[in-house]
């Protein structure tokens, strides 16, 4: 089975969309072709928009009873065969963490889009915040790794949706979509030039489902092949091992290196008038748009400022900005939190890391950075 | 001599099961496996789900077909997720009554209320048994738990007719005494449009029947000493039926 293929694409053109419809767009682009969600401020479009579309390529959609019957759906699905997708926010997102753990230890290719608004609990639905970093690296419960994808405007949201799956089918893991409010609700130019290129799962039988290699082969239901498949620490068969020590060693291990040993493909990220900058902002989603502006503002002033927009913010992009971290006086890290991504790059770097941080549910305006840089430059 | 058509739906590999002795569990195994063999369902067309707790034992791994073993009271989304995705495949859930009925209650009705095609076999033996006999939702008043050491205090739920109301296309209960039955209202099931609901009312002679002072025999002869058919309930007094099982197709 070839696992690379030429994807159906929106026609090429330009198209007016919103963060939300984006990202439904580029996972119908990527073959998702199964739905299931509950509705939720800010997260609702990317529902919506994949119903009004699915009849077009025969996908299915189901609105569920909760987001934790979303996840589960989403799991049976993928196992079905079919690429599978749900949209969240902070409170659905935080009812779907049992189940993303389910779909990691199952290996279950899966997108989670989890548009973040303004927490804890309820917060402010409809305002933006970017403070859900660290849950989605570790929302679920055990040791496991997460693979998180964060866009920052309307032609990223589609871009890296198409990316999301093909990392999810590559790696058999959930990959997280971690949009904000302000990127999902804005909306401005998207360019579909074509061409995107579609991974999709293995599923030539060669390895059994749980092992034999990083990772396994996958194949699906109804086809002989009695499947084991189970949240229980389980061999390379499917079969329970519930007290086991070295199948549970061995499981915990493999998925954990199936992600570890592929950094080098999924460590992503974007520079920004980084070559000669003494000066290095590491942001991500709306705060990287805002960085990239107060960049250019910055070196209007003769000022050499950069920027790396962090796009895998799981895997964390730790060698590009250790390698920075060596060679620039300060690191700045603008975010809609109080410091959750700031501690990962100060995990990592040589220099001083100073955190612009900012969370009464507004975006960080770039006189805002500029001010927070000056004032410690 | 010849074998028991059972062994052919079964994944020798696992056996013996892994039930307590005395369980009712592997009557309710035994009872689909004989319905699968009537109806001469292929099994590569079958996929089922269960969820966590004994009766998330009785289909994976005992069943030779896709199994699918998920989160604590999530089996029926997990279904409803495979069914909708691939309407050619025979979806059935088996699991129990703490993970069908009390944490996963609300996927259980918005399934009968959508009424898509699956069959949900709900063993229920009124208790939780792997984590050591707790209070269910379908624990009845009165009954001492290790959580309700002085008796349950609150009612448990009718499972069948609540499913029924919530729409559920074919509902039936019967109890691991009542095997003949009990394969038949499989078969119904296995063989239905719309949601099928099988309420399989089984015995934990480990938990609630140490609680109530009977051991596995004695359950059944409970079982049977205290059904009556829905006929018969038609025609007595809610006092005449406390405490009885109302059992047939609903």
């Amino acid at each position: 089975m070839k696992s690379k293929r030429e994807a159906p694409a929106l026609k090429e053109g330009r198209y007016l969309l919103s963060g939300n419809e984006a990202c439904a767009e580029g996972a119908i682009t990527a073959g998702c072709r199964f739905f299931a969600g509950y509705p939720i401020t800010p997260a609702s479009e990317v529902m919506t928009q994949i119903v009004n579309r699915f009849p077009e390529v025969g996908g299915k959609f189901i609105q569920m009873e909760d987001e934790i019957g979303s996840m589960a759906a989403l799991i049976g699905a993928s196992w079905g065969g079919i690429k599978s997708m749900t949209a969240t926010s902070g409170p659905g997102f935080s009812l779907m963490q049992e189940n993303i753990g389910l779909a990691i230890i199952t290996e279950t290719p899966c997108v989670v889009v989890n548009v973040q608004r303004s927490g804890p609990s309820t917060g402010q639905a409809t305002k933006v915040a970017q403070g859900d970093i660290i849950q989605s690296r570790w929302g679920t419960h055990g040791e496991h790794q997460s693979v998180v994808i964060a866009p920052y405007s309307v032609q990223s949201a589609f871009d890296l949706a198409v990316e999301a799956f093909n990392l999810s089918e590559m790696f058999r893991t959930p990959v997280i979509f971690l949009m904000d409010e302000a990127v999902s609700h804005t909306r401005e130019t998207l360019v579909i030039r074509g061409g995107y290129q579609v991974y999709d799962r293995i599923n030539n039988g060669e390895t059994p489902p749980f092992g034999g290699k990083l990772v396994p082969d996958m194949p699906r239901f109804g086809e002989g092949k009695k499947l084991l498949i189970t949240g229980s620490t389980h061999d390379s068969k499917g079969e329970r091992k519930t007290s086991d020590s070295r199948a549970q060693n061995d499981l915990v291990k493999r998925l954990n290196d199936k992600i570890e040993k592929n950094r080098e493909m999924l460590e992503r990220y974007e520079e920004y008038r980084t070559e000669d900058a003494d000066h290095i902002f590491v942001s991500f989603g709306i705060s990287a748009r805002s960085a990239r502006e107060a960049v250019d503002r910055l070196r209007a002033d003769g000022i050499k400022a950069g920027l790396i927009t962090v796009i895998s913010v799981w895997p964390f992009p730790d060698g590009i900005i250790a390698d920075f971290s060596k060679r620039v006086k300060r690191i700045f890290v603008p975010e809609l939190n109080l410091g959750q991504m700031r501690t990962q790059v100060e995990r990592i770097s040589r220099c001083d890391v100073i955190g612009i941080n900012k969370v009464n549910s507004e975006p960080l305006y770039p006189s805002e950075i500029i001010e927070e840089f000056r004032r410690h430059k | 001599m010849k074998e028991n058509p059972v062994f052919n739906y079964l994944r020798r590999e696992s056996l013996p099961l892994k039930f307590c002795p005395g369980c009712g569990h592997g009557i309710i195994l035994g009872a689909v496996a004989r319905a699968i063999d009537e109806l001469k369902l292929d099994m590569d067309k079958m996929v089922f789900v269960s969820g966590i707790g004994c009766a998330g034992w009785i289909s994976s791994p005992n069943l030779n077909a896709d199994t699918l073993h998920t989160t604590h009271g999530r089996a029926i989304p997990a279904a409803t997720g495979v069914k909708t995705a691939r309407p050619d495949l025979n979806v059935v859930v088996i699991s129990g009554d703490g993970d069908l009925a009390t944490i996963g209650g609300n996927h259980l009705i918005h399934a009968a209320r959508r009424n898509i095609p699956m069959t949900v076999i709900c063993a229920n033996n009124s208790i939780y048994g792997m984590t050591g006999g707790q209070t269910s939702g379908t624990t009845p008043k009165g009954i001492k738990t290790v959580t309700d050491p002085q008796g349950n205090i609150y009612d448990g739920f009718d499972l069948a007719p609540l499913v029924k109301a919530a729409g559920a296309a074919y509902v039936a209960r019967y109890t691991t005494f009542h095997v003949r039955e009990l394969i038949r209202a499989v078969k119904t099931a296995l063989k239905g449009n719309g949601f099928s609901f099988i309420e399989a009312v089984s015995q934990c002679p480990t938990h609630y029947g140490k609680s109530v002072g009977q051991q596995a025999a004695e359950m059944l002869t409970f079982f049977k000493e205290k059904s009556v058919t829905i006929k018969r309930a038609k025609e007595m007094s809610p006092d005449e039926l406390a405490g009885k099982i109302t059992i047939g197709e609903f």
